[in-house]
């Protein structure tokens, strides 16, 4: 009757094909890698050319303002708007909080209330949390089971006081890509102001700020090969003109909405990733399609009771979230230790709760407990896809075996209908 | 975060898993914790009639690497112990020998519980009364 399992040993496990160094990094949602290409065009910014871009009479501060705006300049062109559009600010984190709290401020005469959807970035939800302490009305949009807000419900919700509607392009979760180009119109033909965190998706997706009606959107450096610490806030500046109200009070920098001296490299930085990610990006998107779903097939092809978390068609290309059922995902993550990716596990959270995004999908606290989030990035090969689908896919064989659930399951027990001592 | 060397032997090496005949008259089983909790253990133990001495003890968990440690620590403690020693086994304990951090207690807990449904299910089959005398309340069960 016993068994004898044992995790597997260096020996047994998939071996690592030549060229492929360990760790392997898939968890580009996170964070990513500073470019090479970005660095370089950053560092002249660090010793040489260190004025503050303020600086208005000498070269040293010329210089500075010269690379600022040629970095505006990047950015505004990636997602179709103007350089004075763009307020550089500390990260995607400030950027969120800057329009949210902003808005909320500047038009408080006009209405209090602000829409939003569950399944957003804390940035945001925590951002909409605090205002509704301070008087504004918040409605946290459900999801479809596929992650997708409903566009019936989001008109219903609409009423003569909202004056927000602040929407994730790209969740940084399951990668879901909501449809922003029809929120943005829909804001524009009620006269509500569109904010969209587009985090993820800037530079891995085309997005168009005229075209699809966006009056705010955030952006971030390090998740496309940019580095931390420096984002940017796009504000519309015509049809309609967005007004803020800063959030840091000081030297009336960035057009009096965010003031302190700027980041100069970082914004150097933020800009070259920008531009790389417009010139790269319709080849990028494909290889990373390409890959991701290299991932899943080889997985899927392999492994029973696997479970995609969301739309697989609306999609960050370099995304996959999947449930292992079965299987908790920290012991996952902690017998494939050669490769970083992250889990929706409670064990993983610091608060001891399952992906609340997966929750929102309908997906059953057991499945949120067995996801992982894998996020193809620029430079991944194909050799470490299939090393990691095949390390994965021996680890959860493994872990099957040492799981009562998957024993029960296999007897044909159902679940469900098994009255669990809670603790 | 990072793990003990304890915990990180215990979950490649995990010690007695398995399965025991749960129909035995010998075997008493115990299936604690919830799948949405993230954390299900079973514990079995196998019970010499005669010295009720545990000769053997399996357990397969779902949970995370703590979780896994602890039930398979928890086997192993088990084996050679009498069922009355075996109940004495506190989950405090378990969380020092795996030097388990504070959001980690729970697995330990659940060990422990493990180990008690065990002996009570054990217990169950062959008619050996708990110490406390409350067969009202053991027969409800």
């Amino acid at each position: 009757m016993s068994t004898d399992v044992k995790m597997l040993t260096q020996e047994q496990r998939t071996q690592a094909p030549e060229g492929v160094k360990l760790p392997i990094y898939l968890d580009n949602h996170a964070t990513s890698p500073v470019d090479p290409r970005v660095l370089e065009a950053m560092l002249p910014y660090f010793m040489e050319k260190f004025g503050n871009a303020a600086s208005r009479n000498h070269s040293f501060g010329w210089a500075a303002e010269a690379a600022v705006e040629t970095a505006r300049e990047q950015i505004a062109k990636l997602i179709g708007a103007t350089p004075k559009e763009i307020v550089f600010t500390s990260g995607a984190t400030e950027s969120d909080n800057l329009a949210i709290k902003g808005v909320a401020e500047m038009y408080r005469e006009k209405g209090n209330h602000i829409i939003t959807a569950v399944t957003e970035h804390k940035a945001v939800l925590d951002t909409c949390k605090r205002l509704e302490k301070y008087g504004y009305r918040v409605t946290y949009l459900p999801v479809q089971k596929d992650g997708l807000v409903n566009l019936e419900e989001l008109k219903r919700a609409m009423d003569d006081k909202t004056i927000l509607v602040t929407i994730m392009a790209a969740n940084n979760e399951i990668g879901v890509l909501q449809p922003w180009a029809e929120i943005g119109k829909l804001c524009h033909e009620r006269g509500v102001l569109f904010h969209t965190d587009g985090v993820q998706a800037v530079g891995k997706v085309p997005i168009d700020v005229n075209k699809e009606n966006i009056d705010l959107m955030s952006i971030s450096g390090h998740k496309i090969y940019g580095p931390k610490g420096v984002g940017a806030l796009y504000v519309r500046r015509r049809n309609p003109r967005v007004q803020i109200s800063p959030i840091i009070d000081g030297g009336g920098h960035e057009r009096g909405m965010r003031s302190g001296t700027l980041n100069v490299p970082g914004i150097v930085g933020l800009g070259k990733a920008c531009e790389l990610a417009r010139l790269e990006m319709a080849e990028e998107s494909k290889r990373m399609a390409s890959l991701r779903d290299r991932l899943k097939n080889r997985i899927t092809n392999r492994l029973d009771e696997t479970y995609i978390n969301g739309s697989m068609e609306h999609r960050l290309p370099g995304n996959l979230n999947i449930s292992f059922a079965y299987v908790e995902g920290e012991s996952l993550l902690m017998g494939i230790n050669d490769v970083a990716v992250s889990s929706g596990s409670a064990c993983t959270s610091a608060t001891l709760e399952p992906s609340y995004v997966l929750k929102a999908l309908g997906t059953g606290d057991d499945l949120a407990h067995s996801s992982i989030r894998f996020g193809i990035g620029r430079f991944n090969t194909e050799a470490e896809v299939d090393y990691v689908a095949d390390r994965v896919s021996e680890t959860v064989e493994r872990l099957r075996e040492l799981s009562p659930l998957y024993e029960m399951a296999k007897e044909g027990v159902n679940l469900k209908d098994v009255k669990w001592a809670a603790e | 975060m990072a793990y003990s060397d304890k915990v990180l032997d215990h979950y490649s090496n995990p010690r007695n898993v398995g399965s025991l005949d749960k129909n035995s008259q010998e075997v008493g089983t115990g299936l604690v914790g919830a799948p949405e909790c993230g954390d299900v253990m079973k514990l079995q133990i196998k019970v010499n009639p005669e010295t009720q001495v545990i000769e053997d003890a399996k357990f397969k968990t779902f949970g995370c690497g703590s979780a896994i440690a602890s039930s398979s620590l928890a086997t192993e403690w088990v084996k050679g112990k009498t069922v009355e020693e075996a109940l004495q086994i506190k989950n405090t304990e378990i969380v020092k020998e795996l030097s388990l951090p504070p959001v980690k207690i729970h697995c330990s807990v659940l060990a422990e519980d493990a180990i008690r449904a065990a002996i009570h299910d054990w217990k169950k089959k062959n008619g050996v009364a708990a110490e406390q005398p409350a067969p009202a309340a053991q027969a409800s069960h």
